[in-house]
């Protein structure tokens, strides 16, 4: 059974009288373990479609069916739990707490969580171990890069073990060596065989990262086919 | 989400606008406090009164004038009433009359001034029999006598005054056997207090005392008491002797209808009881009108919280994206407000206890008022509940706003 599934999912926004059909009738699955890059141009309705996969957003048409239970089965008190455990967000504009402490932002999805509080610190550290930044644990986030910033919000999405990870245009504010340290990140993720990763870009050569790409055009998928020749992001670093 | 992380989180989303929580939380620092002095100085007041009212004895009954006063004209009507008179007095000295009283003495109220040698002085001057008011209130000269029956029956130019009247007149000087001139009646003084400050009402030291009789002949010139103030035999005997009082009054003016009573009787325990109750409505009232500004300051808790749900949007949309339940947001921001307000309330019960313990020294020490600073511990309770609660109340609609935004909403508001 596919992990995720979509069924002519559709998307109308209806704003200001005007009628925007931002998903038309999109079906697709993915498997457990996949890494997928979800492609296109702004305005293309790819970042709607992650939204609605990663529960944060409502479709309008269609069927979505996560771990074989459909969307419209969920409360929103169980919407809200799958978002803490099985769900891992890491946005554009990384989306951290000002003012707050690298290990106080990646304990942030804990604070929601059923875990046992004692163990909160020590799961936030390994998380910031993960993505290399036990020397910054104590730093305020305003005092950090942009790629620190993001593996920040990496270690926050992986703090509670996922099982999706939904990047949704990860390295659109960094500079090309951050952004290659992310993907990185994210492949040594994908490799563990312990997440599945849904990646949103506009750029071919990052969604070339995963093993699949989903392309997207005025809300329908133009193409979607397995990637013929992957980048290894730690390969690039090597060269 | 765990309570002490809730709390942490409030704790510094208040820090991070500090002059804005601070002006906030002014509108229920304020009414807090003026519920504290309030309540303290309302209890303080009470406490003095009773306090002075409590010195006379509980034996005490006065019989008034005129009608029992519910209004302002029936005060009026009691300052000029002439229904209490000397055959009154003889009256309601019979045992067979009034079996429980003790002793009686009318109270003859004189305005004017006296004055010694070129100096003058104006104090309260009052005809008593002043062998019943020395017992009643334990008050004895400091020098020369007290008069007795005899120049009352007499009605003798003899004078007993207060250490003020006498400080004022007499200087360093001795003043027993000099004479003062009360409305050019020369009285010799017999006796001068000691220096004993307000009791019961009554300021011993600014006052001059002469009989009755003397008073009501040659200053007043008229033939009606100010007061009748008797003393009965014992505190049990009270009751019966009121209405002892009652009939013999009513057989001496032909009264038929108590309903047409032309003086009314009251005692030490319903003037006590009179005295609460009109401290009590003053303090409620005056509660009532700090609720308001409890109100008022509620408001602007709740336009401030919705000010800060608003800037904090992207903040509520990321917490929901990470798993928060409308139940943890709602909570978060209800326990910011709860926290901003009994912050205020805790301000506020410190402020109000410290101004009302400064105005009960500066009472006492300036004033010569015998007045008791209290803590009023009930009132710092319910201070410290009411702004809680007016946290929770003004905070519950910003708090729902909050929790019902959509994560995708709030993460995309820029």
């Amino acid at each position: 059974m596919p992990l995720i599934k979509a069924e002519n999912l559709s998307k109308t926004y209806y704003g200001d009288g005007v009628k925007t059909r931002a998903l038309r009738e999109v079906s697709f699955e993915i498997k457990e373990g996949e890494f997928v890059a979800i492609m296109g141009p702004s305005g293309s309705g790819k970042s709607t479609l992650l939204h609605i996969l990663g529960f944060l957003d409502k479709h309008t048409k269609g069927k979505y069916v996560f771990n074989e239970k459909e969307f419209d089965d969920f409360s929103e008190e169980e919407l809200a739990h799958l978002r803490n455990k099985k769900m891992g967000f890491v946005f554009q504009m990384f989306n951290l707490l000002r003012r707050t402490s690298v290990l106080d932002n990646v304990m942030l999805p804990l604070l929601y969580s059923d875990n046992k509080e004692e163990d909160w610190k020590k799961m936030a550290k390994d998380a910031i171990k993960l993505v290399g930044l036990e020397h910054r644990m104590d730093y305020d986030t305003s005092q950090l890069s942009g790629g620190e910033k993001q593996r920040v919000a990496i270690a926050r999405a992986l703090v509670n073990n996922p099982q999706v990870i939904f990047a949704d245009e990860p390295t659109g504010n960094l500079d090309s060596k951050s952004g290659q340290n992310i993907m990185e990140i994210l492949q040594d993720l994908h490799e563990s065989g312990k997440h599945t990763i849904l990646l949103i870009t506009h750029e071919t050569y990052t969604a070339e990262h995963a093993e699949r790409i989903i392309n997207f055009k005025d809300g329908k998928i133009s193409s979607d086919k397995a990637v013929q020749c992957r980048h290894h992001a730690r390969e690039h670093f090597e060269k | 989400m765990k309570l002490e992380y809730t709390f942490k989180s409030a704790l510094k989303a208040l820090l991070t606008h500090k002059s804005r929580s601070a002006l906030t939380i002014l509108g229920i620092v304020i009414g807090i406090t003026a519920i504290m002095m309030i309540m303290s100085m309302g209890s303080g007041a009470e406490n003095l009164i009773l306090g002075e009212l409590g010195s006379f004895g509980s034996e005490l009954i006065a019989v008034m004038p005129g009608r029992e006063p519910t209004g302002p004209t029936d005060f009026a009507e009691m300052m000029f009433s002439d229904s209490l008179k000397e055959r009154d007095v003889e009256a309601l000295k019979k045992k067979s009359n009034v079996p429980g009283l003790r002793d009686i003495s009318p109270e003859v109220l004189v305005p004017g001034s006296v004055s010694y040698m070129g100096e003058t002085f104006k104090p309260m001057i009052i005809g008593w029999n002043v062998e019943m008011l020395a017992e009643l209130m334990d008050l004895y000269p400091e020098k020369g006598n007290l008069f007795d029956d005899n120049d009352i029956r007499t009605k003798a130019s003899v004078a007993v005054i207060g250490s003020k009247v006498k400080e004022e007149l007499f200087g360093a000087q001795d003043a027993v056997n000099k004479k003062i001139k009360i409305k050019n009646r020369n009285f010799r003084v017999v006796g001068v207090f000691e220096k004993r400050g307000i009791v019961s009402f009554l300021n011993v030291d600014e006052s001059v005392l002469i009989p009755y009789t003397t008073a009501i002949t040659y200053l007043r010139g008229t033939d009606y008491y100010s007061q009748l103030n008797i003393i009965a035999t014992s505190p049990e005997v009270i009751d019966e002797t009121v209405l002892d009082i009652e009939r013999t009054l009513r057989e001496m003016h032909g009264i038929t209808d108590p309903e047409k009573d032309d003086f009314y009787v009251t005692t030490q325990e319903a003037m006590l009881e009179q005295i609460g109750t009109i401290i009590g409505i003053l303090t409620m009232f005056l509660s009532a009108v700090v609720a308001i500004s409890l109100i008022v300051g509620g408001i602007g808790i709740m336009n401030i919280m919705l000010v800060s749900v608003t800037e904090r949007t992207r903040e509520i949309g990321l917490r929901k994206a990470l798993g928060a339940t409308e139940g943890n947001i709602l909570k978060q921001f209800l326990i910011e407000s709860v926290m901003l307000t009994a912050t205020g309330g805790a301000i506020g019960i410190a402020f109000g206890a410290g101004l009302s313990f400064l105005v009960s020294v500066a009472l006492s020490k300036f004033a010569g008022l015998n007045w008791s600073f209290s803590f009023p511990l009930t009132a710092a309770i319910m201070g410290l509940g009411v702004s809680a609660f007016v946290g929770l109340i003004f905070g519950l609609y910003p708090a729902k706003k909050a929790s019902q935004k959509s994560p995708i909403e709030a993460l995309r508001y820029e």
